[in-house]
């Protein structure tokens, strides 16, 4: 197989973050308006500029990326509508990176954001995909907490998980998105609270859960020599990854397409994972954070009930993970969940992460998640961003 | 172990009857398959017809070969549940009123893996199940993890009643009486545990000697006046019972042997399609918002309606022409009762025989179903809570021919075969 070429003189830049509430009476285009106006007001530069353009998200239906263009009156020469929740981040990464790298844009702007309206997340979950409105979003579960719960317990029974190893997890997160400043929770999150959490689709109880919320995330993507140019501060592309629908053969999940390409991930960045200073795990639920732990090569499969229980996940710790609260501590603003882990290792590694700055962060790793069209997220990628030295 | 259903304490009347909510009915076309299986009480999966890969859910391309070419085929359901969960909340109104909710995903030995709702006698994962599918109280099918084998009291498991239609400790009308079938059904239902039985009665100077006294003797029985040509009868009927009837089986029919030559005049046609078709909408008027409103009323809440068809319903059998005539009007109207009675979870279940051993088809060879096969057949659908029921050999048989080609089996008919 032909090597894969590296993402050489890629900059990823200028991360905002469109504050989270937990419903919103505005649409989707308004967090996308919100979050474009940030980038042009971070990066100094024109709406002229951007000329390329990638949009994930769920709630902008009928209106896809193109939509998007009139609405904000925008002209790109080129453009990708992603709609991979989870992975979209990621995705939109390896995008944008390779039109920089051909020329076919200059500055990518690329958009995540979703509305939440007070009945929208129920009436999303009815028709998310076909597969679901056939097969399990008539079992009642209303959403993918039983799926999720099925492959919790699975985890648990095959490797030995415990609840309170999921827990570790959440209340790492919480005290990160403390430091953030998450506007979703306030308040900590003790280990006895989490585990005595009322049940929602057991194993999962409430703080394995992500609450809906509204928001958006953002990011230029741009040649190295133009962000120098533009004085933006910026981390570099090391190398990125994605599978989709990988080990379709497994009957429960428990593990990911990480695992297929990990190699190539690392070999591009030219890193192992002992190099990685902090990781932006995807974080729909805890055991998926785990997952990522095992199949991106931090510990070996059925080990990560072992390594959190070794290992100190907060910004401050000797394993720094989902620095910003990850969305179990922020919310899940719909794709924009698929960018948080983006723009927070962006943030880490240009000095922006103030309060809750790993210390020394030269390499972080991002990991996307996304799509749970039947029984199992179809999406991963990986992300391995550098600091510039 | 399933506790058995006791019965339910006498309802406070004082209190508000909770209402029904389906759950969620929308299905992609080609997934309309399986419940077109489910409401025979089969369970069938595409399987593709170039390379043998099992689907699920359900495609429109081979996941293995891309073939197109995936027909429904019955599975045995085998599997092993590998992971289950109890759900504690849900977004879905239906399911909201009735937590926890025990739901597993189960690895067919077929191959594909599935969600199901998961009956209480099975045990932790891992752990052999047999699947099956049923239709849910908004008439599309689901599956359902069942114990490899049969354990006492199974029906009475709370998942498995909101989705059939078990007489046990239920109110059902059954709307004629004076015929063997009728008396079939009513002792039918008694021996099902029903709590009372209702038997129409409309003309009550015949009754002596027809076999009714002796039914009405059981303790759960009680005759009721009711024309089904008279729409006050019905009317009259409902005001008395219609509040409390949980499944109602319209078994009344007038069956005569003629086509249309043999016999001048309309008197005869008439009076078939007099119960045969309007008798069902006279009753379905009355009844069926009453049932409609009582969907959701507890363990003994209102649940089905059962029509007494025919085979003949399918394709017109000319010896006894108006007859299928009238009964092919009532299949119509069926379906039309079927659409509105879904929308509250009622299940109309339709009943195909082949001739039923009765003295209005003694001219018929062999076989005949006995009353009691019918009923049988009857109280088995409202158990499996399938839709459609086609019990005999001779509907069994018409069926077959009928899906192979109808066009066919009328030239048959036609010929006398």
């Amino acid at each position: 197989m032909t090597a894969r070429r590296g993402y050489d003189g890629v900059a990823v830049a200028v991360p905002v973050t469109v504050p989270y509430v937990r419903y919103a009476t505005r649409e989707a285009h308004w967090f996308i308006g919100q979050a474009l106006k940030a980038l042009l007001t971070q990066s100094k530069i024109s709406k002229d500029e951007i000329d390329g353009l990638t949009v994930s998200s769920f709630s902008l239906a009928p209106d896809t990326a193109v939509g998007v263009t009139q609405h904000m009156g925008l002209s790109p020469r080129w453009l990708d509508h992603i709609p991979t929740g989870g992975a979209s981040g990621v995705m939109a990464l390896r995008r944008a990176a390779r039109a920089v790298q051909a020329g076919d844009a200059n500055i990518v702007a690329c958009v995540a954001a979703d509305t939440n309206h007070v009945d929208s997340f129920r009436l999303m979950l009815g028709s998310f995909s076909h597969f679901a409105r056939d097969a399990t979003y008539p079992y009642g579960s209303g959403g993918p907490n039983a799926m999720f719960a099925f492959i919790t317990a699975h985890y648990m029974r095959k490797y030995g998980a415990r609840r309170d190893d999921f827990g570790r997890i959440c209340v790492a997160q919480r005290a990160n998105a403390l430091a953030y400043g998450s506007r979703m929770f306030k308040k900590p999150l003790t280990l006895d609270e989490y585990m005595a959490a009322r049940p929602i689709a057991e194993p999962l109880h409430l703080f394995d859960c992500v609450m809906p919320c509204a928001g958006a995330e953002a990011f230029l993507v741009m040649s190295e020599a133009r962000a120098r140019d533009l004085g933006l501060a910026y981390a570099v592309v090391r190398g990125a990854i994605e599978r989709h629908n990988a080990f379709s053969g497994d009957p429960v999940m428990e593990r990911g397409g990480w695992l297929l390409d990990r190699d190539d991930l690392y070999a591009m960045a030219d890193a192992r994972p002992d190099d990685i200073d902090f990781v932006e795990p995807y974080d729909d639920y805890p055991v998926i954070a785990m997952l990522q732990f095992e199949d991106l090569g931090f510990c070996s499969k059925g080990e990560g009930p072992a390594f959190v229980r070794e290992r100190t996940l907060t910004f401050d710790g000797d394993f720094p993970s989902n620095t910003s609260g990850g969305q179990l501590s922020t919310g899940q603003a719909g794709a924009a969940g698929g960018f948080l882990g983006m723009t927070e290792a962006i943030r880490q590694l240009t000095g922006a992460a103030k309060g809750r700055a790993v210390k020394d962060a030269r390499l972080g790793l991002v990991s996307g998640f996304g799509m749970v069209t039947y029984d199992r997220c179809l999406c991963t990628g990986a992300a391995i961003l550098g600091s510039v030295s | 172990m399933t506790m058995p259903l006791l019965k339910p304490r006498r309802k406070n009347p004082v209190l508000r009857t909770r209402q029904m909510n389906v759950p969620p009915g929308a299905r992609s076309r080609v997934a309309l398959g399986m419940t077109a299986a489910a409401a025979e009480g089969r369970f069938a999966l595409q399987v593709c017809a170039d390379c043998g890969a099992v689907q699920y859910p359900p495609r429109e391309a081979c996941h293995a070969c891309l073939s197109p070419r995936l027909p429904w085929r019955e599975q045995s359901g085998l599997g092993t549940l590998v992971a289950e969960t109890v759900l504690h909340h849900s977004n879905d109104l239906f399911f909201r009123e009735r937590l926890p909710w025990r739901l597993g995903l189960v690895h067919l030995e077929s191959g594909p893996t599935v969600m199901v709702h998961l009956h209480g006698d099975v045990g932790a994962a891992p752990q052999p199940v047999r699947v099956g599918a049923r239709l849910d109280r908004a008439g599309q099918a689901i599956l359902i993890g069942f114990p490899r084998d049969e354990v006492p009291h199974m029906a009475d498991d709370k998942m498995l009643r909101e989705m059939t239609h078990d007489p046990k400790f239920r109110k059902v009308l059954v709307t004629d009486g004076m015929t063997r079938t009728g008396q079939a059904i009513a002792r039918a239902l008694v021996d099902a545990g029903a709590e009372i039985v209702w038997v129409g009665i409309a003309e009550p100077w015949k009754r002596h000697g027809s076999g009714l006294d002796e039914i009405a003797k059981l303790p759960q029985v009680t005759l009721m006046p009711l024309d089904l040509t008279d729409s006050r009868s019905v009317t009259e009927l409902a005001g008395e019972i219609g509040g409390k009837v949980d499944i109602v089986i319209n078994n009344a029919e007038i069956h005569r042997t003629f086509g249309i030559a043999a016999r001048r005049g309309l008197d005869a046609a008439r009076a078939e399609m007099d119960v045969n078709y309007f008798g069902l909408l006279r009753l379905a008027q009355e009844f069926g918002p009453a049932l409609k409103g009582r969907s959701a009323d507890g363990v003994v809440s209102a649940t089905a309606w059962v029509n007494l068809l025919s085979i003949f319903a399918l394709a017109n059998f000319a010896p006894h022409g108006t007859y299928s005539a009238s009964k092919a009007a009532a299949l119509s109207l069926a379906q039309c009762l079927r659409a509105e009675m879904r929308q509250a979870g009622i299940r109309v279940i339709n009943v195909f025989p082949g001739p039923i051993d009765d003295e209005w088809n003694q001219n018929l060879p062999p076989p005949k179903l006995t009353p009691a096969a019918v009923a049988g057949a009857i109280v088995k659908a409202l158990r499996d809570g399938v839709e459609d029921v086609y019990p005999g050999d001779v509907a069994q048989e018409w069926l077959e021919r009928w899906r192979d080609d109808p066009k066919v089996l009328e030239r048959e008919l036609a010929a006398g075969v």
